[in-house]
């Protein structure tokens, strides 16, 4: 039978970590197996939800599934992450979350004690998020098959007025905003594994964006040109993608990062680059260069946003390419991350 | 930050690079190596080569211990790691490091017991921790990293814990340098010498480099600033025409060394006749082994060692790099074959490769200055 299917690009002999880990070789799965497979030859740029249209009503849909060891870590837990991970990629997506559907994978074995600690915690973060948990579904596998609970959200949202996000309405001259410190989560949640014997006064920033980014559309929604919580690979992947969607070269400050000096102190001891962290409660925008201002104001003056920062902004060069400028005129290029963050000692 | 924001400093590092200028003048060329993998990243991480002057060319040295690893001896480590009840402990460095049958991190996935340690101590902990398994320890690493293996094995064996043992991969620095000086096709004027080493090994060492050779040393920290000083204490030198070894990095480096560090590697290791280096080939009494003290804590006596030899492709001119005689994109296989997803050869392996780090953070730019030029 001849296949009527795009012809898939993805040639790795097995599923490795790195693959899971989102930076480049998740980006090969999905753009080399998962896209030409489900969504056809040219899907267009792949962002953090979809949108699907009922006779002319636009709605956003996204999924998200939650693996995180520890389940619980300091400023939050699985449960947390599920309800405000899914919440966050319909709200950079400039959509509200309205509805979540939950599925949870258990292991045989689970205390009760936990699950219902994860599932208050949703029920929280959910009514905190201003969002329904609407309906569900559990499995169970035995012991040893799962580590402990594996939980998937689904949310659908409606589209904010008044805004619209695509990579490819990118432009030279455009500014890039960051919400607030990165790093917080990966490096608390390094940490919480206990493997490294290190200790600091740090806390995930899971948390749901929705409130600045509807700040954000109030003061600059025109100006607003594309979004991404820069979760799995950091910001530097989330620009990177953004680099190569809209074909441009994006130029960082390093000095306007905002990266608290524990996550700095963390990551130069582990050698690892803040911004390859993962993040749960931050934000990327590009702002047109005239609603800049607007913005920044407007982000800085909403609660949770004080500690928001032009990060750089958009130019011709390097196309395709995120380059870091650091304080004494010297560059980098910033690559996506490769593989899972490892600690480097020698 | 303390202790880091001192050395990153704009208005100093300006003023420093300003004196570089002057000092360098534009009459002559100057090629100077940095022979540790970790000045190397701080080189491109901090875009240092930028605020240089064009006749000075940073030569990038053999100082990554994962770089530098012939893969046969990672193949040798995971065949252990196969051995039912072995658990592979070995630092992050180590984990993306491909062998012939993939790297530690995908015989992980195909459910080889592998973990990542930050000390070898935590490997030393996982022991007491598994006493039904049996941890072994893949040691990387120069002089820099060699005391704490030794300290380790020391306390395995006062703890009388029979579970545990070490790969012993540790080599030596000078060696090294010495085989890329003696190397007929290097022309290089100085050399900014490892910081980490030298806190252990001290500045002695590197007399022989001075007199002898007749090339300037300075021994450097990894920060900006570090850097910077040292080319200007090695353009002094050269400017005068004097050749001496010189210690930036005070605040870490006694000029004596470590004696506690070196006495603990004294204990546990002695020198191999001679060990093959990626890139550079056999290099005799350049590694070190596990002396018979400790022979029941070397993994090398305890299992059965296939003794791997895998020579790297012809086509990968790692060594020509290494010595400074190509930049990485002039190898045929840069950023085609060879990527730091897919490295073929050595250097592209690790962040601290001169390959990778230059691919990482060197590669587009210089490709989007030469379109732009030809435009």
């Amino acid at each position: 039978m001849v296949s009527d299917f795009a012809p898939t690009r993805f040639r790795d002999p097995q599923i490795d970590m790195a693959h899971g880990a989102g930076g480049k070789a998740s980006r090969k799965l999905v753009e080399g197996l998962f896209a030409p497979l489900l969504f056809g030859a040219a899907p267009g740029p792949l962002g953090d939800a979809a949108y699907v249209d009922f006779d002319g009503t636009a709605v956003a849909i996204t999924t998200d599934s939650f693996v995180v060891k520890p389940l619980s870590f300091p400023g939050g837990s699985i449960g947390e992450l599920a309800v405000n991970g899914t919440v966050n990629d319909l709200a950079v997506s400039g959509a509200k979350a309205e509805a979540l559907v939950v599925s949870y994978v258990l292991e045989a074995g689970l205390p009760t004690p936990i699950l219902e600690g994860e599932v208050r915690a949703m029920a929280k973060a959910a009514r905190d998020a201003g969002v329904r948990i609407a309906a569900g579904d559990t499995k169970v596998v035995e012991h040893g098959k799962a580590d402990q609970m594996y939980v998937t959200t689904t949310g659908i949202g409606r589209l904010l007025h008044g805004v619209n996000v695509d990579p490819r309405s990118v432009r030279v001259g455009d500014r890039i905003l960051l919400s607030g410190p990165i790093g917080d989560h990966g490096i608390t949640i390094l940490l919480a594994r206990g493997e490294l014997d290190l200790e600091a006064d740090l806390r995930s920033d899971t948390r749901s964006v929705l409130p600045l980014v509807e700040s954000l559309i109030r003061a600059a929604g025109p100006g607003i040109r594309w979004m991404r919580d820069p979760t799995r690979g950091g910001a530097a992947t989330s620009l990177n993608e953004l680099a190569r969607d809209c074909g441009l070269g994006m130029v960082l400050f390093e000095d306007q990062i905002p990266v608290r000096d524990t996550v700095r102190g963390a990551c130069e001891l582990l050698g690892l680059d803040p911004l390859h962290i993962a993040n749960e409660g931050q934000f990327l925008a590009v702002v047109s260069p005239e609603y800049a201002d607007a913005a920044i104001n407007a982000l800085c003056l909403a609660p949770g946003g004080s500690e928001a920062q032009v990060i750089g902004e958009v130019r011709e060069q390097p196309a395709g390419t995120v380059l870091v400028t650091t304080l004494y005129g010297g560059s980098r290029i910033l690559d996506m991350l490769v593989g899972d963050p490892l600690p480097r000692i020698c | 930050m303390r202790f880091v924001d001192e050395f990153r400093e704009p208005e100093l590092i300006s003023k420093t690079a300003e004196e570089i200028r002057r000092l360098a003048g534009r009459d002559r060329h100057y090629r100077m190596m940095e022979v540790c993998g970790g000045h190397t990243h701080a080189i491109y991480r901090f875009g240092l080569k930028d605020i240089l002057p064009e006749n000075i060319e940073l030569i990038h040295g053999p100082g990554c211990p994962v770089c530098v690893l012939p893969m046969g001896r990672i193949d040798d480590g995971l065949a252990i790691a196969q051995e039912p009840d072995v658990i592979f402990a070995a630092f992050g460095d180590m984990m993306r490091v491909p062998g012939t049958q993939g790297s530690p991190l995908e015989h992980k996935a195909r459910g080889v017991d592998v973990r990542i340690v930050y000390s070898p101590s935590d490997a030393l902990k996982l022991a007491r921790l598994n006493p039904e398994k049996h941890v072994m320890f893949f040691a990387i690493g120069f002089e820099t990293t060699g005391p704490s293996t030794a300290l380790t094995m020391m306390r395995a064996k006062a703890e009388g814990i029979g579970n545990f043992s070490v790969f012993c991969n540790h080599v030596t620095i000078i060696p090294a340098i010495r085989a890329i000086l003696d190397s007929p096709d290097m022309r290089l004027d100085a050399f900014i010498g490892p910081g980490h080493v030298s806190s252990v090994i001290g500045c002695r060492p590197y007399e022989w480099i001075a007199q002898n050779e007749r090339k300037p040393i300075v021994v450097s920290g990894f920060e900006p600033l570090d850097m910077l000083q040292s080319i200007v204490m090695l353009l002094r030198q050269l400017r005068a025409g004097e050749a001496k070894v010189e210690n930036q990095y005070k605040r870490v480096v006694p000029w004596e060394g470590n004696r506690a560090a070196l006495k603990a590697m004294a204990e546990v290791f002695q020198l191999r006749p001679y060990f093959e280096w990626r890139g550079l080939g056999f290099i005799s009494q350049s590694a070190l082994r596990i002396n018979d003290k400790y022979a029941k804590f070397d993994a090398e006596q305890r299992f059965e060692v296939p003794g791997i030899r895998v020579t790297d492709p012809k086509a990968a001119q790692c060594g020509e790099v290494l010595k400074g005689v190509l930049k990485p994109h002039q190898c045929k296989l840069f950023g085609r074959e060879c990527t730091p997803e897919h490295p073929v050869g050595a250097l592209m392996v690790s962040s601290e490769g001169s390959c990778a780090a230059y691919h990482n953070y060197e590669h587009r730019k210089a490709v989007t200055v030469s379109l732009s030029s030809i435009a």
